[in-house]
């Protein structure tokens, strides 16, 4: 095969057939996908969720992760946070013109290892191929199955609830940006399928209230989206919130603030006070849970769609969603 | 957690009852790190902390913008500079905004960056646009430097750099109310804490050099606030800024910039506050001098008030409403560092 994708790739002969043999059909080989039908057909639920992601990071390839990896973390984990088993993956490449098949064979690779860790299958896919400078991109559909009797959403937070991070924040974040700004920084990207933590807590006998992939804008921005969707003020408290000593610098060097740059393998959850330490031991426990931690609260009292952040100094501080693009400062 | 000296600062500030006073910071990452750390709630009635002119982008004026559009839409030409000044308001548009219309403009992190994309690039004529203070116009000082030793022909850069003992003289002559400063502390890294000592004395009011900690900002307050109406600079941040400043780099400033009046938008001329490339390097200039037109685009938009210490930023009647990061009206809505950006991003009132 050749060592770059060309027009002939998306040419829907040939060509195109070799491409999916080659690479994708090898990766994702199982059942449904062997059929190599219009679509796939697959046994069903009472109660779907479905979730639709589409990526398109630059570098394709990046510390802890790549694009492959990404695109499956992302959606398995918006599934995973109305508490639905993730069932059905589905992927949609946009190969541009000049795209290098190694680079895309490891994606592949990737995407299917990823898929197999987060116990989702891989039922159909399509390639297309357009004119451009060697980007590729992808675009997900996900399908999970919800238990019967789980009922995980934001507007289920309520006064008195804990507030849970699950891991360090702006670890993707950081590796993005180090890598289009040239900085030299050993901190790697957190995507990560939430499989296994939310498993566990939804076995488990917590009441989770509401789960929430804290993904771009950040915690923040998050939290904030609860707190206005669920009617309630959340407060923070500023020595609570999981930040590795390498994010807290790059973020200080470049004038970026932790709480609002972007996660792929964290979450927020909300648990009654009297659920709080047995949800953060649970957390704490799983694959990806190491550094969990009870970070705030929803508080009996304040204003409706409040976030506020008690600083570590002893002020406090009023949180907003992310505004602009969170670009470096200038001085 | 706070030491029990911390704790009797804290104590102190909340509880002060003595004659009012505004305290002006000049550096935008004070301004930032007061605002996220919640430090104005933490303070007396009677103690107002003011954002002064301490974020290059905010006080470039539009005249400056509009000539780095200018020179972004020439066939053979990009412009390269720091993330946030694409975003900066011109008279008629932002440096963003002319790249959707096919202006070359882009983002660097390092202004040596521009030198491997010069050399890649060799038919393209590439245009630093340079706006700092005393903390950044060292990095320009030694690129200008690269250029000239390594014989580069196609890197120019279009200046805005400015200083600030000449603001802070300008601000006060100009009447503004301030009993103390909290002075710089990455300024004060290349300038020393000396630089203000003339400033402290014109006018008895209290310097204090400060860190970006809280505690470090909180300390400097109550080191300003118990020297009312007394001309004395103190140090507060003598882990990194000493009495004199960087020495090598105030040489290789003064080899490669002269001094010359600056346009600061909201404050107008302020003489000798700026520095441009002198007369030997005049060919790597790509047209600093003149830029003194500051025209708003919005007309209602008060971010010279704002900069004067003459207004908050709630009090402007954009601010929050049709100003905010994302459609920013006036340039102190742009920079994290900016004063209104960065009372947006703090929630802050007062």
């Amino acid at each position: 095969m050749e060592q770059k994708i060309s027009m002939l790739h998306g040419s829907g002969g040939r060509s195109t057939g070799e491409l999916i043999d080659n690479i994708f059909a090898k990766e994702f080989d199982n059942d449904t996908l062997n059929e190599m039908e219009d679509s796939a057909v697959v046994p069903g639920s009472g109660k779907i969720a479905v979730t639709t992601d589409s990526f398109v990071v630059t570098p394709l390839e990046f510390r802890g992760g790549n694009l492959g990896r990404l695109a499956v973390c992302g959606t398995v984990n918006d599934l995973l946070m109305r508490g639905a088993v993730p069932k059905y993956l589905t992927c949609g490449w946009i190969l541009e013109e000049g795209a290098e098949v190694d680079v895309l064979k490891r994606l592949v690779h990737s995407m299917a290892e990823t898929a197999r860790e987060a116990g989702i299958k891989i039922v159909c896919g399509d390639t297309k191929v357009i004119e451009g400078h060697g980007g590729i991109y992808v675009n997900t559909a996900g399908v999970g199955f919800v238990p019967d009797g789980v009922d995980i959403s934001a507007k289920n937070a309520k006064a008195g609830d804990v507030i849970i991070a699950s891991g360090n924040m702006g670890d993707h974040h950081s590796t993005i940006l180090s890598d289009r700004l040239s900085i030299v920084t050993d901190i790697a990207s957190d995507n990560a399928p939430l499989t296994d933590m939310v498993f566990k807590l939804i076995g488990s006998d917590v009441e989770v209230h509401t789960l929430r992939d804290v993904t771009r804008g950040g915690l923040a921005t998050v939290l904030k989206e609860l707190a206005e969707s669920s009617e309630n003020c959340f407060s923070v408290d500023e020595d609570k919130i999981p930040i590795s000593d390498k994010v807290r610098d790059f973020a200080a060097l470049l004038g970026l603030d932790p709480m609002y740059m972007g996660n792929e393998g964290k979450m927020v959850c909300i648990v009654p006070k009297k659920d709080a330490e047995k949800a953060l031991s649970i957390i704490r426990g799983s694959k990806y849970g190491e550094d969990a931690s009870i970070i705030g609260k929803v508080e009996n009292s304040g204003t409706t769609g409040n976030l506020f952040m008690n600083t570590s100094i002893g002020g406090k501080r009023n949180l907003t969603v992310l505004e602009g693009e969170g670009l470096p400062r200038i001085c | 957690m706070a030491s029990d000296e911390l704790k009797k600062i804290i104590e102190f500030l909340k509880k002060y009852d003595g004659p009012a006073m505004t305290i002006m910071e000049v550096c935008g990452s004070h301004t930032g790190a007061i605002s996220k750390s919640g430090i104005p709630d933490m303070l007396s009635d009677k103690i107002r902390l003011l954002s002064g002119p301490g974020c290059p982008v905010c006080v470039t004026p539009t005249s400056y913008i509009d000539k780095a559009i200018e020179l972004s839409l020439v066939p053979g030409n990009t412009v390269c500079t720091f993330g946030d000044m694409i975003r900066v308001p011109g008279s008629k548009e932002t440096l963003g905004e002319a790249k959707g219309r096919g202006a070359s403009v882009e983002m660097l992190y390092s202004p040596f960056d521009i030198i491997k994309e010069a050399d890649q690039n060799p038919d393209r004529n590439y245009i630093f646009a340079a706006v700092g203070f005393e903390t950044t116009a060292p990095v320009y000082a030694l690129l200008i430097d690269r250029i000239v030793k390594e014989k580069i022909k196609n890197i120019r850069l279009l200046t805005a750099i400015k200083t600030m003992p000449e603001v802070i003289d300008g601000l006060m002559e100009q009447g503004a109310s301030v009993d103390g400063f909290l002075a710089p502390g990455h300024v004060s890294v290349i300038t020393g804490s000396k630089m203000y000592e003339p400033l402290a004395e014109k006018y008895s009011i209290p310097f204090g050099v400060a860190g970006f900690r809280p505690e470090e900002i909180l300390t400097a307050i109550y080191g300003i606030v118990k020297s009312y109406k007394k001309g004395r600079v103190m140090n507060f941040y003598p882990s990194v800024v000493s009495a004199d400043g960087n020495v090598k780099a105030k040489n290789l400033m003064s080899q490669i910039f002269e001094k010359g009046d600056a346009h600061w938008r909201g404050l107008e001329n302020i003489p000798n506050s700026g520095l441009y490339i002198k007369e030997e390097y005049a060919s790597l200039d790509a047209g600093s001098h003149g830029l003194d037109e500051d025209n708003a685009r919005n007309k209602a938009c008060r971010c010279s008030e704002v900069l004067m210490g003459k207004i908050m930023p709630t009090q402007c009647p954009l601010y929050g409403k049709v100003c905010n990061p994302t459609n920013p009206a006036g340039a102190c809505m742009v920079s994290e560092e900016g004063s209104c950006r960065a009372w947006y991003s703090g929630g802050r009132q007062r």
